[in-house]
């Protein structure tokens, strides 16, 4: 039983993660770096709050999804077709996102880290596993965002791997020159990768505001954007790999709440474990996994 | 007979150079057509022309009988002319499948559908008779494969009309074979094939019909059942009006650069210089000519210690410099001027004044204490401007904004100001209008004056033979022949330029 809530609880660690990292699997696949993943989803989180209590918990995915988007194509202006340095621009992003959900927060809740409390998409159980006893925590009273994320894995990798479209993301992002003598438009496969991504954070977002803690909070994204960008690494740029990746985060991160319960070791070091992860991750795993060949470098015609 | 390809007075104008002046060419369907010439004759813009990636400034241009306008890449592949790069556009992440259909991909709703796209490239092979492992990643073939891929590439998309752009470069021998028998293949099933090359044995075997261009022109067509290698040669290097150079006969002095059994490999273990011999003495310019990327680039790095040699010995005033670190080779007494001056002579971005002391800035006259004496830096380079007539707005401005030629007056001025013992000038004109060559020739005419030792590196072979006083020819890494300039004409040296036998063409 205790287990079954251990991953029942990792899973709804992990969906954020997860649905983060799959947007970072588009965007790197383009060719281009989005360090600004975690204020994507700060301003889901914030925009998803937003559009729930006025219209109501689909609206609000919905609001979250186009303003993560909207973040996205400001990165995709400066980094595809202003040539910015790509984390440059991301850290702009995480810069904009914090400011800009603080002001509007103020000005709209007249609260400046929070928002009032807020419902979530209605919870359901999935038929047939139900019944079964030791799965229990992992398949009842569950967010339907979290069957959302796990479908998004096989589709995502089929978009990749089995379509043109996915076929021509991945050119751009190893060979855009290559592409580009082929016909193939690259600054538009890179506005496309970029704004996945910028879809996926912000509906990642609205995950945590909604289905997670059911309001907004200043900081409730923990720097799980970066996270979810290691996971991605971890995961070799693959969508199946993410998911692996990010289970693992989120396993980490449900277990550190239960050591804490326990009290045996002071909690701050517990609660470093996430993040002493993915540093261990980034540092040991990094040499072994290879990106795409071109991720990173502006694309300019005319140059070699 | 149907002509594939006619081109009528095509001219392309460059500032300062016509890369093509008024060519006529008439190219047959079904025929393997040759064009030879030299490095900037003037084959790799016709054929861009041919491929849509540049316009003509005159001239016209027929496909298959009509008129044609070919204003982009993707015009010439709806005009069934595909163009195979002599650098390949493959993705090496990519199966060579991958690699093959993308961007002209067969599917179904959104999906891929592989199995189409694999069958269809599976008929070109069987139609062709091309061995290739469809699901291999580009990264794991051979450079014969690759190439196989890039001619399936243009195949997949109908080519009538194969530009293939000096596919031999990268082969080794063995592949050329069965590129020339994939070509023949092609032939029978009626494509057409241009084949852009400067190894004439290559051509004498391959083609039907061969195009000489020298200079932008047109020298002549010929079929190579009635033509000689020798009789090519002269018909690329032509009679040359030699410059004339004020060069006084001068007393030479010792050895000051000397080279015993130069090797120097690429990290692949392929000798790119292989057994270099020469020695060069104060007041004197040793001139090596040869078609580029036979060993020359590499010459110069060993020397100025860019590359390490894997055998023989350089020794720099009497000095062997094989434990030495740039610097210290440089502290020697060596001047380099590189052949590409944006990625090795100058930092773009810098400004000029910056650009003047690279490499300078740990010596005295620069310095102030440990920091940089910019008011003796800044007139140093007002000096050398004035001296070599920089033409600049400010010695402030990036120098990126300078032409080419006043770009390599800073490098000389910066390189020749030390009174180095030995110069290293590698293609110093290229790219250069005729007054900026001349004075590149005069200054380094001057160091000869003053008793430097130089090293000159050019594909131009006129240059080369006026302004040396000994000539020394490199064919695949190793000097092939050496000559006085006088006592030898340009088609002799060119016939060893191209790897022609000793006594082939021996100086009459």
């Amino acid at each position: 039983m205790l287990v079954g809530e251990l991953l029942a609880s990792s899973l709804r660690m992990a969906v954020p993660i997860l649905l983060t990292a799959l947007g970072a699997v588009f965007t790197e696949r383009s060719g281009v770096v989005n360090i600004g993943l975690e204020g994507m989803m700060i301003v889901g989180s914030f925009w998803g709050a937003l559009g729930a209590y006025y219209y109501g918990p689909y609206f609000g995915l919905i609001i979250a999804m186009a303003a993560g988007m909207f973040m996205a194509l400001i990165h995709a202006i400066n980094t595809v077709t202003f040539r910015v340095d790509q984390v440059v621009s991301g850290v702009a992003i995480n810069i904009l996102a914090y400011g800009s959900t603080r002001f509007l927060s103020l000005a709209i809740f007249n609260m400046a880290t929070t928002s009032p409390h807020v419902s979530g998409l209605p919870k359901i159980n999935i038929p047939v596993l139900s019944g079964i006893e030791p799965l229990k925590p992992l398949v009842n009273d569950i967010s339907p965002v979290i069957i959302l994320a796990l479908l998004l894995v096989p589709i995502s990798s089929f978009v990749i791997h089995r379509t043109v479209f996915g076929l021509r993301l991945r050119s751009v992002g190893e060979n855009p020159l290559a592409a580009d003598t082929l016909g193939i438009n690259v600054f538009k496969m890179k506005y496309a990768g970029v704004l996945l991504s910028g879809i996926f954070a912000g509906l990642s977002g609205a995950y945590l505001a909604l289905e997670h803690t059911g309001m907004y909070v200043e900081g409730m994204t923990q720097g799980q954007g970066f996270i979810a960008l290691a996971a991605m690494i971890f995961g070799n740029w693959e969508p199946k790999g993410a998911l692996w990746a990010s289970l693992l985060f989120g396993f980490s991160e449900a277990l550190s709440f239960r050591v804490v319960e326990g009290g045996v070791v002071p909690y701050q070091f517990i609660k470093m474990i996430p993040y002493v992860l993915t540093l261990l991750v980034l540092t040991g795993v990094v040499k072994k996994s290879t990106g795409p060949a071109a991720s990173g470098v502006p694309y300019e015609r005319g140059l070699k | 007979m149907e002509k594939a390809v006619v081109l009528k007075g095509i001219t392309k104008r460059f500032p300062g150079i016509v890369a093509n002046d008024r060519i006529d060419l008439e190219v047959e369907k079904g025929e393997i057509h040759a064009i030879v010439g030299e490095n900037g004759a003037g084959k790799s813009t016709l054929m861009k022309i041919l491929a849509g990636i540049y316009q003509p400034d005159e001239g016209e241009i027929y496909i298959f009988g009509k008129r044609e306008k070919i204003n982009s890449p993707g015009r010439a592949i709806e005009l069934k002319i595909g163009m195979v790069h002599q650098h390949f556009m493959l993705v090496d992440r990519f199966t060579v499948l991958e690699n093959i259909i993308l961007g002209a991909e067969k599917s179904s709703g959104i999906a891929l559908d592989e199995k189409r796209c694999r069958k269809a490239v599976e008929e070109l092979l069987a139609l062709y008779n091309f061995s290739l492992n469809l699901d291999a990643r580009v990264e794991e073939i051979s450079v014969g494969q690759a190439q196989r891929v890039e001619i399936l590439k243009v195949l997949y998309r109908g080519a009538d009309i194969l530009v293939l752009d000096e596919p031999t470069a990268v082969l080794a021998p063995q592949e050329v074979r069965e590129l020339f028998n994939n070509l023949r293949r092609l032939k029978s099933e009626g494509k057409t094939i241009i084949f852009i090359s400067h190894k004439l044995e290559e051509v004498l075997e391959i083609a039907d019909r061969i195009t000489v261009l020298r200079r932008g022109k047109v020298e002549g067509t010929a079929i190579p059942s009635q033509v000689t290698k020798e009789d090519l040669a002269r018909m690329m290097v032509g009679k040359p009006v030699m410059m004339r150079f004020d060069k006084e006969p001068l007393d030479v002095g010792e050895v000051l650069l000397s080279i015993e059994d130069l090797v120097v490999k690429e990290s692949s273990g392929r000798p790119l210089v292989n057994g270099v011999s020469l020695k060069i003495r104060g007041g004197e310019i040793y001139g090596i000519a040869g078609i580029e990327g036979n060993g020359q680039k590499e010459l110069a790095e060993a020397i100025i210690g860019l590359r390490t040699a894997s055998a023989g010995r350089i020794r720099i005033c009497g000095r062997d410099i094989a434990d030495l670190s740039i610097k210290e080779i440089r502290d020697l007494g060596v001047a380099f001027i590189p052949e590409d001056r944006h990625r090795q002579g100058l930092v773009l971005p810098m400004k000029v004044w910056e650009n003047m002391m690279l490499g300078y800035h740990t010596k005295k006259d620069f310095l102030k204490g440990r920091s940089l004496n910019l008011k003796a830096i800044r007139g140093f380079t007002k000096n050398k401007v004035e001296e070599y007539g920089v033409r600049l707005s400010s010695i402030e401005q990036p120098i990126e904004g300078l032409s080419g030629g006043n770009q390599q007056k800073v490098i000389l001025g910066r390189e020749l100001s030390r009174g180095p013992k030995v110069i290293v000038a590698s293609q110093p004109t290229r790219g250069l209008d005729v007054g900026a060559a001349e004075f590149v020739h005069k200054e380094l005419l001057k160091m000869r004056k003053k008793g430097s030792a130089i090293l000159f590196i050019s594909a131009d072979l006129e240059e080369v033979l006026s302004i040396s006083d000994r000539v020394g020819v490199i064919y695949n890494g190793k000097i092939t022949a050496e000559f006085r300039p006088e006592e030898v004409t340009p088609e002799d040296i060119g016939v060893y330029m191209l790897g022609g036998e000793k006594g082939a063409g021996e100086a009459k």
